[in-house]
């Protein structure tokens, strides 16, 4: 054989990208993602239909009529209880609610994570234990002695009151997902700014904080999503006039008299579902960062 | 002289794993210091015992004629340059070096002039603008040094700064950090388990295990008068051969199984006694190839050419045996050679305490 000419071809015809197994993985993940969007199909369908229409019981058929009429209503006249507004308060209520909850929860669970992580003070295991220990609780456990305590110290059924609740509800994990993301970080960091002379706050703040970019979206997703899908607990310390939208939603699925227009119910549904979706689209990129965390070695 | 740090009888536990007892240590002014010993020797305890990045159990840590025992890291005039860096990821180059001084409140117009006259004397000025992650390992450990300049320290602390580079790097920053040395006369305290290290840098070596100083001394005593068993191991490479042998007064020989060795050149000579179990120590390039009356006959079993030296290794009475020659020395597999021990280099250790006679 001539050594020098290009006879050192591999061996056998090139392996093939796609393969059986691989078609029919394809398929299935097809199939899988057609189980799940059908939910979201049937909702936006019902609610571009007109009532007749609903009625014929043709569920997956594309509307014959496109009906408008569902989203104005749900939005803004459909009753809620006694009064008939739509959604729109319920929107702002849970924005009220959401937004300073979740920047409370964050920043807290921050700096938890941080103490236990950096500052590991005597005791700090068992503290750290009995904070994971918390977060396998069922919370609706804790939802009478918490409503106790709060309408003692004057804050129940109020915007404070429920901020306060869902920020002890996220302590656990928020602690637990900052603990583990600061442990991850390499301790002489933390070292080297000791000996540049910061002190707890300084190197928080200066060192810490521009690390947690990853993880603090995590958390914030987390929170955003949690806070406003949360149903009990609005419904029980937000009080009347600060109900979210999901208790409003709520209200309006469930007549007690009338007619139940499922059109609107589903215009109200995927409108009260929209926040949490396109947080999920905008940020699953970092979600996927964050979780793989450990993400930023030098 | 003045001494720069004072470790005074310190203790230090984590829970009831005892990782240092009772020590003490006394550096002196512009001295540089090596801590060397092998992993789990307490020598990086020590170093942040001294930083007061760890709270002692007991003792006290002078630093300067002040007692910092219980003082905040930043309050001791020290400068620390880790192993991994440690550079803050999310600032540039430049805010890297302020930070210290920007924590203390310096004015902008001096920490500008320190920050150029750290970065010219490490040539570091092109990379001010980056980030840690944009920089080499090398780089990152320069600007990492950098860091301890910038503050003023009296004293600096490196806790292995070397030992993620790669070899060349490696050596190209001892040189570095040797020079550094010479032209700002600081004291240096450095933790290393590279022997090269050590041996190049330090004005003394601290040799440590489980937590206790085997041997403090220069160098040079260190390499040609190791105080044990211990030392003598680990400091060298290729590592001192050891021999069992049995003292035999009246020839004044060791006696190691059919071979004799005539020691009565060896500097301690009167403090062995007869029938004494020692260990006879020699190292590998005092071993000459010669034929007299004392030499011993010995085959070859093994060359390895290292370039600038060659190691043959041959064995006595079973034990392997390395001796280093010049590069340019040539042997074969099964030579019969005669070699024999210049005693004046070598060291003799009691089988026991295992501490040199």
């Amino acid at each position: 054989m001539n050594i020098n000419s290009n006879n050192f071809q591999p061996n056998g015809p090139r392996p093939k990208h796609l393969t059986i197994g691989r078609i029919g993985m394809y398929c299935f993940i097809f199939m899988c993602a057609l189980f799940f969007l059908m939910p979201l199909y049937v909702m936006i369908v019902t609610s571009l239909k007109d009532m007749d229409e609903i009625r014929s019981g043709n569920l997956l058929y594309i509307p014959k009529v496109l009906s408008f009429y569902a989203w104005p209503k749900a939005w803004s006249e459909a009753c809620t209880g006694f009064v008939c507004e739509g959604l729109k308060p319920g929107l702002i209520n849970s924005i009220k609610i959401t937004v300073p909850s979740v920047i409370v929860s964050v920043s807290l669970g921050a700096i938890n994570g941080y103490a236990l992580a950096f500052w590991r003070f005597k005791g700090a295991y068992f503290f750290f234990g009995l904070c994971l220990f918390g977060a396998f609780i069922p919370y609706q456990v804790m939802v009478y002695p918490l409503l106790k305590i709060e309408s003692a110290i004057g804050i129940y059924s109020s915007l404070p009151g429920i901020i306060l609740v869902h920020t002890i509800f996220g302590m656990p994990i928020l602690t637990l997902i900052f603990r583990n993301f600061y442990a991850s970080l390499p301790i002489d960091l933390f070292k080297a700014a000791r000996i540049d002379g910061g002190n707890f706050i300084k190197i928080f703040f200066y060192v810490i904080i521009p690390m947690s970019t990853p993880i603090t979206i995590v958390a914030v997703i987390l929170q955003v999503t949690g806070i406003w899908n949360d149903f009990l607990l609005g419904l029980v310390f937000a009080g009347r006039d600060n109900q979210p939208m999901t208790v409003q939603l709520n209200n309006i699925v469930q007549v007690d008299y009338g007619v139940a227009e499922y059109n609107v119910d589903m215009a109200a549904t995927i409108l009260t579902s929209l926040v949490p979706l396109f947080v999920y689209f905008i940020s699953g990129r970092w979600f996927v960062r964050g979780i793989a965390a450990g993400a930023i070695k030098g | 002289m003045k001494n720069s740090v004072e470790v005074k009888n310190i203790s230090f536990s984590y829970g009831k794993t005892e990782i240092l007892n009772d020590l003490s240590l006394d550096i002196k002014e512009g001295e540089f210091m090596v801590l060397l010993g092998p992993s789990g020797c307490g020598k990086t305890t020590l170093l942040n015992c001294i930083a007061g990045l760890l709270d002692l159990t007991e003792g006290q840590i002078w630093i300067e004629d002040d007692n910092v025992t219980w003082k905040e890291p930043k309050d001791r005039h020290i400068g620390m340059v880790f192993q991994s860096y440690a550079l803050y990821p999310s600032m540039t180059v430049e805010k890297n070096l302020s930070f210290g001084l920007r924590m203390m409140g310096t004015a902008k117009k001096i920490i500008d002039d320190k920050i150029e006259k750290a970065a010219n004397l490490l040539q570091i000025n092109e990379l001010l603008k980056r980030k840690p992650s944009q920089l080499s390992g090398g780089q990152r450990q320069r600007v990492a040094i950098g860091r301890a300049l910038v503050r003023d320290a009296k004293v600096f602390l490196f806790d292995e700064p070397l030992s993620n580079l790669d070899a060349k790097l490696r050596a190209e920053l001892r040189y570095e950090i040797k020079k550094l040395h010479r032209d700002l006369s600081n004291t240096m305290i450095y933790v290393t388990h590279d022997q090269i290290e050590a041996m190049t840098l330090a004005d003394r070596i601290s040799v440590m295990k489980d937590g206790l100083i085997q041997q403090l001394d220069t160098p040079k005593q260190i390499y040609n008068k190791p105080a044990n068993l211990f030392v003598a191991g680990f400091i060298g490479s290729p590592s001192m051969n050891f021999l069992n042998a049995k003292f035999d007064k009246t020839n004044q020989n060791l006696i190691i199984g059919k071979r004799h060795i005539n020691i009565s050149k060896y500097e301690n000579i009167n403090n062995l006694t007869d029938d004494q179990q020692v260990v006879f120590g020699i190292r590998p390039e005092n071993i000459i190839i010669d034929k007299n009356e004392n030499s011993i006959l010995c085959k070859v079993e093994l060359v390895e050419p290292m370039g600038a030296d060659t190691l043959v290794w041959t064995s006595i009475e079973g034990t392997p045996i390395s001796i280093r020659l010049e590069g340019s020395s040539n042997f074969n597999l099964n030579d019969e050679i005669n070699i024999s021990f210049d005693i004046n280099k070598s060291s003799i250790f009691d089988s026991k305490t295992e501490e040199r006679i």
